[in-house]
């Protein structure tokens, strides 16, 4: 027991707020969230309850990732560690990204604050970071570097490193993932669905290698057996959602709505 | 059929075709994956022998058979919604894939990558054999099928053009 004490990140993040500071950082994403679908209601403009939905399992999802039981196992098992990673990365990013927040908050924020939020949005960074390839970069980039150098085993006992790590995944897997789908939030820079598939497709295929190389080769301090057990999780796990992104990016583009209107259809 | 219909003015050979293909691969990835790695046991997960031109191969090939999948059966959709599906040029583009990265995965993968092998512990002579030669078959049938309905939808075409 006394070793996976050694392997556990230290209590306190940080920020000095405990552990405490990520339920709150969700629980404040899920109040702004509802607050603003109310405000809206208020106004008598209809908000799809999907979307509202998403925005609750996404949140639920990345917690399950960041705290609890399995974020607790995942300090010494890395079959848990993979989990935590598709829930963190991948589902819980999808859920999030579908549920529209920027168009959400567009429409409730004053026009003074909703002018500079699109400002932002389509600002030459932005532009930039959601490009599908620049973002599939550091998402997927990102895995590599965190797991084929030393930096996965350092953050078992660098706090700093261990928090750093866990807000780039979520950052970097819905950065990604909005780059792909280019929606449902406004993208008016993004590519056309061809090259956002070409895109997915070499992100999924840099997923799977990653997974077969660690299946081979695991990080320093992973037992072999756990090694292989979460790479199988990883390759195998990640492909419902990789799926789902595939089906997600195809669908406007393959098989357009009947009277050919933009994918993206403006709310009553 | 009347002359103003969407399915007379584009009989969609080709995308007919396309959609086969990507789905022809699809079906392959799938059988290896759930027969060969799943049930039969006989493919692994990882081979020591990989090398890493092997191991992106295989990531890539795995990838886009995902891709060819989805993407195949949305074209389909959208060719039955437009009554233009045409289950024997279809089936050619099915034959054409499936033959082509059967091929593929068992010249290219199998041997010249060393990605892995058919079945470990054996003669693999027989399997090798039987693999290249159904591959070889499929993509025959799927060539031979591919020229007859692209001379039918020519001469269909042809017609079309003539009575208009």
């Amino acid at each position: 027991m006394d070793h996976h004490h050694e392997h556990r990140a230290p209590e306190p993040t940080p920020f000095g707020l405990g552990e405490w500071s990520v339920p709150a950082l969700l629980i404040l994403l899920l109040t702004a969230y509802l607050v603003a679908v109310l405000s809206l209601r208020e106004r008598g403009t209809r908000w799809p309850m999907t979307r509202t939905l998403a925005w609750l399992g996404g949140l639920l999802l990345v917690g399950a990732g960041l705290v609890g039981p399995l974020a607790e196992r995942a300090h010494h098992d890395f079959v848990a560690h993979m989990a935590g990673h598709v829930l963190l990365g991948m589902l819980g990013p999808l859920f999030l990204v579908l549920a529209a927040p920027a168009t959400l908050a567009l429409r409730v924020l004053p026009v003074g604050a909703a002018r500079r939020l699109s400002r932002l949005l389509t600002s030459p960074p932005a532009t930039f970071l959601t490009n599908p390839f620049i973002a599939a970069l550091l998402n997927i980039g990102g895995l590599w570097v965190l797991y084929r150098t030393g930096l996965y085993t350092a953050t078992h006992t660098d706090p700093l490193l261990h928090a750093a790590v866990h807000i780039h995944v979520p950052a970097a897997g819905y950065l990604f993932t909005f780059a792909i789908l280019g929606g449902p939030d406004p993208a008016p820079h993004r590519l056309s669905a061809p090259w956002r598939a070409w895109a997915l497709v070499a992100s999924i295929a840099a997923h799977n290698v990653l997974a077969k190389v660690l299946y081979a080769t695991p990080p320093e301090g992973v037992p072999a057996e756990q090694a292989r057990a979460g790479a199988e999780l990883m390759y195998y796990g990640g492909a419902p959602v990789e799926i789902a992104l595939i089906f997600l990016v195809c669908r406007p583009w393959l098989l357009p709505s009947r009277e050919h209107a933009p994918p993206r259809r403006s709310l009553p | 059929m009347d002359a103003s219909s969407p399915a007379v003015q584009q009989p969609r050979h080709g995308r007919n075709v396309t959609a086969g293909i990507l789905f022809g691969l699809g079906t392959i990835a799938f059988v290896d994956e759930v027969v060969f790695h799943q049930i039969l046991h006989w493919h692994h997960f990882y081979d020591r022998s990989t090398t890493a031109v092997g191991l992106v191969s295989d990531g890539l090939f795995h990838a886009f058979s995902w891709f060819a999948t989805v993407a195949a059966l949305l074209m389909v959709a959208a060719l039955h919604r437009e009554r233009t599906l045409q289950g024997l040029t279809f089936t050619a583009g099915w034959l054409t894939g499936a033959g082509f990265f059967q091929l593929y995965d068992g010249l290219v993968q199998h041997k010249l990558l060393g990605l892995h092998q058919i079945r470990y512990g054996v003669n693999l002579v027989p399997y090798d054999v039987t693999w290249n030669v159904i591959a070889g078959v499929l993509l025959l049938a799927g060539v031979v099928l591919w020229i007859i309905t692209g001379r039918r939808a020519r001469r269909s075409s042809r017609a079309d053009s003539a009575r208009t």
